[in-house]
């Protein structure tokens, strides 16, 4: 399958990007790793005149901390993210869904800033990236600007990024010391991809109540989202089974969720539920 | 739609071709540079047959675009040995039947190569997982890691276990 043919051009700094944006007059595509985009444009369901290749920007690579948040380059690869040891050890639930990706060869490209700017309904890190309240750090026409996950999404492939920008890093927010997380993941069995994933982090105090929660489920809705029932239910409450067996089957309440012909809208709301109740369970002693 | 210049270090050797910006990185290799040894399978990045190494990392060669690549180092199957000379990879999947047909098999040793590139004593627990990303309808899987186990072991003394200097 060969794509449609297209102007290629790679972009030496954010700004060039912009600019390369800003003159394609709608018809630049920003190419990262390609492995969502290519894909579509192999099929043509997409058919961009011109790609911007940001792959050898510096700037959009590396890891830091700041205070209390873990910044990561948006050309980080999956690779790259689930072995960085700032990420494996403030964010962990980031890097154990980064690893479930794809393979080994998609993780070696694919880069978690087109995982996220993509879109896609059953990408991987926007559950963590929900449960870890990311921001995403944009540059555009009016210099920078930040959005948060929450609400990035707005359809498949659709999201709140502005015409002419690029996401440059990710922010995302470091839990509570007492928060252990977890990513559980049911594979599609042919394309690997989530039917369900759900990403928790969940904090308990001394008292055995839940004191902080925080869970994202991709995969199963038109668009990945928090799971606020769910947080809302669980805190403040002791995590007995039964507290968790209830909270759990409100998981799909907040998501748009539609069926296919892998799984039918009853089915996915039931894994949302069960996965969601498997997520927490494993966080208990 | 202009033109543009690739440049790549395939098997050690600078190799530069013309080609449209769409062009994949597989058709680069097997149609400009001639090195059919990269097999295409599905096309959709899922088989893992036309698994090359770029910049010491195995990656798919049918989901990059050549102009992605330039100025890279690539390493196909054609870089491993010859058949006067096998790679030690090449000689355990010859020792261990581990292909039938053949078709996925310069994919899998690419894959297999970048897993022994990171640890060479493997368990087979930690082959299955560096092959998860190609498909062999043939054999079942149990002769490929069998194969990979012993490249592994008889690699056991080598410092470098692709590219140059080797």
């Amino acid at each position: 399958m060969i794509p449609s043919k297209f102007d290629y051009v790679r972009a030496e700094s954010v700004e060039h990007v912009v600019q390369l944006l800003q003159d394609s007059d709608g018809e630049g595509k920003i190419i990262a790793g390609g492995h969502s985009l290519l894909p579509l444009m192999k099929f043509r369901v997409t058919e961009p005149g011109k790609l911007i290749d940001i792959s050898r920007i510096p700037e959009l690579k590396g890891v830091r901390l700041e205070r209390d948040r873990v910044i990561v380059g948006a050309m980080m690869t999956h690779r790259e993210v689930a072995e960085n040891p700032i990420i494996k050890e403030h964010i962990p639930v980031l890097s154990d869904a980064a690893r479930l990706v794809g393979d080994i060869q998609i993780r070696n490209r694919g880069t978690i800033g087109g995982n996220i700017a993509h879109g896609d309904a059953v990408a991987d890190l926007p559950a963590p990236a929900l449960a870890l309240d990311a921001n995403l750090i944009i540059s555009g026409e009016d210099g920078l600007d930040v959005i948060n996950i929450d609400g990035f999404f707005l359809g498949p492939l659709i999201t709140a990024l502005p015409e002419n920008s690029v996401v440059t890093s990710i922010s995302f927010e470091i839990p509570p010391s007492n928060a252990k997380s977890a990513y559980l993941k049911y594979f599609h069995p042919a394309t690997g991809y989530p039917v369900v994933g759900v990403a928790v982090v969940l904090g308990v105090n001394s008292d055995g109540l839940a004191d902080y929660v925080r869970i994202g489920i991709t995969g199963s809705g038109d668009v990945a989202y928090r799971a606020k029932s769910v947080e809302q239910e669980l805190i403040g409450k002791p995590l007995t089974e039964d507290v968790i067996t209830q909270a759990s089957k409100l998981a799909a309440d907040d998501g748009d969720i539609g069926s296919d012909l892998f799984a039918s809208e009853t089915y996915r709301r039931n894994l949302c539920s069960v996965y969601t109740r498997r997520a927490i369970s494993s966080l208990l002693d | 739609m202009e033109e543009v210049n690739v440049t790549v270090t395939i098997n050690g050797k600078k190799r530069s071709a013309k080609v449209e910006p769409r062009m994949l990185l597989t058709h680069f290799i097997r149609d400009s540079l001639s090195l059919t040894g990269t097999h295409i399978g599905c096309d959709t990045s899922q088989c893992g047959s036309c698994s090359v190494m770029v910049d010491g990392h195995v990656v798919k060669s049918c989901t990059l675009l050549a102009v992605q690549v330039d100025g890279s180092e690539i390493i196909t199957v054609e870089g491993l040995g010859t058949v006067q000379n096998l790679h030690p990879m090449q000689k355990a999947f010859w020792e261990e039947h581990g292909l039938q047909c053949g078709y996925c098999t310069p994919g899998v040793m690419m894959a297999a190569i970048g897993l022994l590139q990171e640890n060479l004593e493997p368990s087979d627990e930690e082959i299955r997982e560096g092959l998860e990303g190609v498909i062999c309808r043939c054999t079942g899987y149990q002769f490929i890691v069998s194969a990979v186990k012993h490249a592994a072991a008889l690699m056991a003394e080598e410092k470098q276990v692709v590219g140059e200097g080797r």
